[in-house]
């Protein structure tokens, strides 16, 4: 079976930086699952975004959707396959929600004409998948955050790609709000979309992801079901901190309890952005 | 609400050439205009509607309809409701080029306004340098304070060059710094025509890169946008219009700051639209502008881009206000 992205030996180096800020990361993330890269700070997450959305140029490896490189598909071509929702978007000039959706054809679009055959309905089934109907003529900037998130999913569906990649997407939500998209993703895993997500909530990561890919300064830590990439151990050794995993009580999950730092005066943990 | 701003601002145009036309030391009743423009009546009215008002209406639509398209593409490059030519110094950058290319005998149709193109992609790449190296070109307050910077030194230099050149070789200093549409030929308006229709076209082209832009660098090129390419040729033609209104009639600030938002704030929000509409509207603000700028004390005028900075400045203050709260 062909996975919805495949990173093969993916390595990045930021321009003016020394190390590879990514070297040599290979996984794949499959349709109809959740795959959730996760690990510390700096670690090489958001690079990896960079790099599928050509931000930054891969010093070596390959990206692959749906088994084509992204050498050989335009960046228009990639939106059509791929829908993103970035870490940090918001419009410089407020604009309805309905506006925003339907940026999500401009893959589509010619230059003329700002709809394609079929964009209608695709921005229809979007709103609905992402139940954002309730508010299309409000502006953006008068969403909560919760709100703007799932607008944000509704625009990355109606790119009618067959996978969704989401930069720490339910960063500043509650836990409601965080639980209701992490449940739409879920959902649309169901449905068979392959669901790439990045984000730094490992219990929600035990419960809802099929895949886990711990990254540790650009390299892969340990990538596996949850079970087997959670454990005290590895998790400890990665992020540098004490802790235990539990199980979940409601579900049975591994669940990640943080210890406090056994002396407070004895911790010197380097600042990290 | 669309079609409505499309009427008010067609017949604002309409009657903001009409007074242009109109209004002036002598005085003229519509019919005298109306006749006139078809060529009928005495021959002074004629001469004074044909051969003075009508290119002066035409020229300040033309600077105007430009700096309203630059600034609504500044803006949107730039993501920033304080952008625009003059404020971003890439008008003073312009005007530095235009001079220089007086000074050293250049003086021709296509050298003057290339040599202020040149200067505003200079000053444009110096300002996005500077900010840059201060921290970031994202920052609002570093990417103005860079464009004020270098608008002053601008307006220096052309200070120091009108004083070394030899008299009569270049226009006043202040015609330069302050603008205007006085004097203005149907060579000048022509040629003008002609950089507005290039640069302008080319930013109707491209407007629906800027509606994805608008969403910030990862987000266009989540949507399939080449973030570099298609904001630096945006860029550039802004770039191109600001240089063309400076080649032809000076400095005229503000205009790209305030059109764009009484654009937006009538519900235009695509590009291509809003680009169209800024251009009517700038036309007619500016037509405006002239019209106050020769009325108010006659026969004495004021500087076209005093009148404009006098509206200018305060919405300036207003927009950036409404930033900080938002921020």
């Amino acid at each position: 079976m062909t996975a919805a992205i495949e990173f093969r030996d993916a390595r990045v180096r930021y321009a003016g930086a020394g190390g590879l800020a990514v070297a040599g990361v290979t996984f794949a993330a499959q349709s109809g699952n959740i795959t959730a890269v996760t690990g510390p700070n700096g670690s090489g997450k958001s690079t990896l975004v960079k790099a599928l959305l050509r931000r930054v140029p891969l010093a070596g490896g390959d990206i692959a959707i749906g088994g084509v490189t992204l050498g050989q598909m335009s960046l228009r071509d990639a939106a059509r396959r791929a829908a993103v929702v970035p870490q940090r978007e918001e419009p410089a000039f407020p604009m309805t929600v309905r506006e925003y959706i339907a940026l999500g054809r401009f893959p589509y679009a010619s230059v003329w004409s700002t709809s394609d055959p079929g964009g209608d309905r695709a921005v229809t089934a979007a709103v609905e998948r992402a139940g954002v109907g309730g508010f299309l003529e409000r502006h953006t900037d008068e969403l909560s955050g919760g709100e703007w998130q799932r607008v944000r999913i509704a625009r990355a569906l109606a790119q009618g790609g067959r996978l969704l990649v989401l930069d720490e997407p339910t960063t500043f939500l509650d836990v409601g709000h965080e639980m209701a998209v992490f449940e739409l993703l879920a959902e649309l895993a169901r449905d068979g979309m392959g669901v790439l997500l990045i984000t730094h909530q490992l219990n929600l990561v035990a419960r809802f992801a099929q895949h886990v890919v711990l990254l540790h300064a650009g390299t892969i830590a340990a990538q596996g079901p949850p079970n087997a990439v959670m454990t005290g151990g590895i998790l400890e050794r990665v992020y540098d901190w004490p802790l235990v995993v539990a199980r979940d009580p409601a579900v049975g999950a591994p669940m990640l309890i943080p210890l406090r730092a056994p002396s407070p005066v004895t911790v010197h943990r380097p600042m990290e952005t | 609400m669309r079609a409505r701003f499309w009427i008010v601002a067609s017949l604002g145009l309409a009657a903001a050439a009409l007074l242009g036309v109109a209004l002036g030391p002598v005085g003229l009743s519509p019919a005298a205009v109306w006749a006139a423009l078809a060529g009928h009546g005495d021959t002074t009215t004629v001469t004074i509607v044909q051969a003075i008002r009508l290119p002066r209406v035409a020229l300040a639509a033309l600077v105007g309809a430009a700096l309203g398209m630059s600034g609504a593409a500044m803006q949107g490059t730039l993501r920033n409701g304080l952008a625009e030519p003059y404020l971003l110094g890439v008008s003073g950058g312009a005007a530095v080029g235009a001079v220089a290319a007086i000074a050293f005998h250049w003086n021709t149709v296509v050298g003057v306004p290339l040599a202020a193109f040149a200067g505003a992609a200079g000053a444009a790449a110096l300002v996005l340098t500077i900010a840059r190296i201060a921290g970031g070109r994202a920052d609002v307050r570093l990417l103005l304070m860079a464009g004020v910077v270098v608008g002053a030194f601008a307006n220096a230099a052309i200070m120091v060059a009108y004083a070394t050149a030899p008299p009569e070789s270049v226009r006043g200093a202040l015609w330069w710094m302050m603008g205007s549409v006085d004097g203005a030929e149907w060579q000048r308006v022509t040629w003008l025509a002609a950089y507005v229709v290039i640069g302008g076209g080319a930013l109707i082209v491209w407007a629906r890169d800027l509606d994805a832009l608008a969403l910030g660098d990862d987000g266009a090129a989540a949507l399939g946008v080449d973030v570099e390419r298609a904001s630096r040729r945006a860029y550039l033609a802004a770039a191109l219009l600001a240089a063309s209104t400076v080649a032809a009639a000076g400095l005229v600030g503000f205009v790209g700051l305030v059109v764009p938002h009484m654009v937006r704030a009538a519900g235009l929000r695509q590009y291509r639209t809003l680009l169209c509409g800024a251009a009517i509207v700038g036309a007619a603000l500016v037509i405006s502008a002239d019209v106050v700028a020769r009325t108010v004390r006659p026969p004495a005028e004021l500087p076209l881009g005093a009148v404009t900075a006098l509206l200018g400045v305060p919405f300036f203050l207003f927009q950036l206000r409404r930033l900080a709260a938002r921020s």
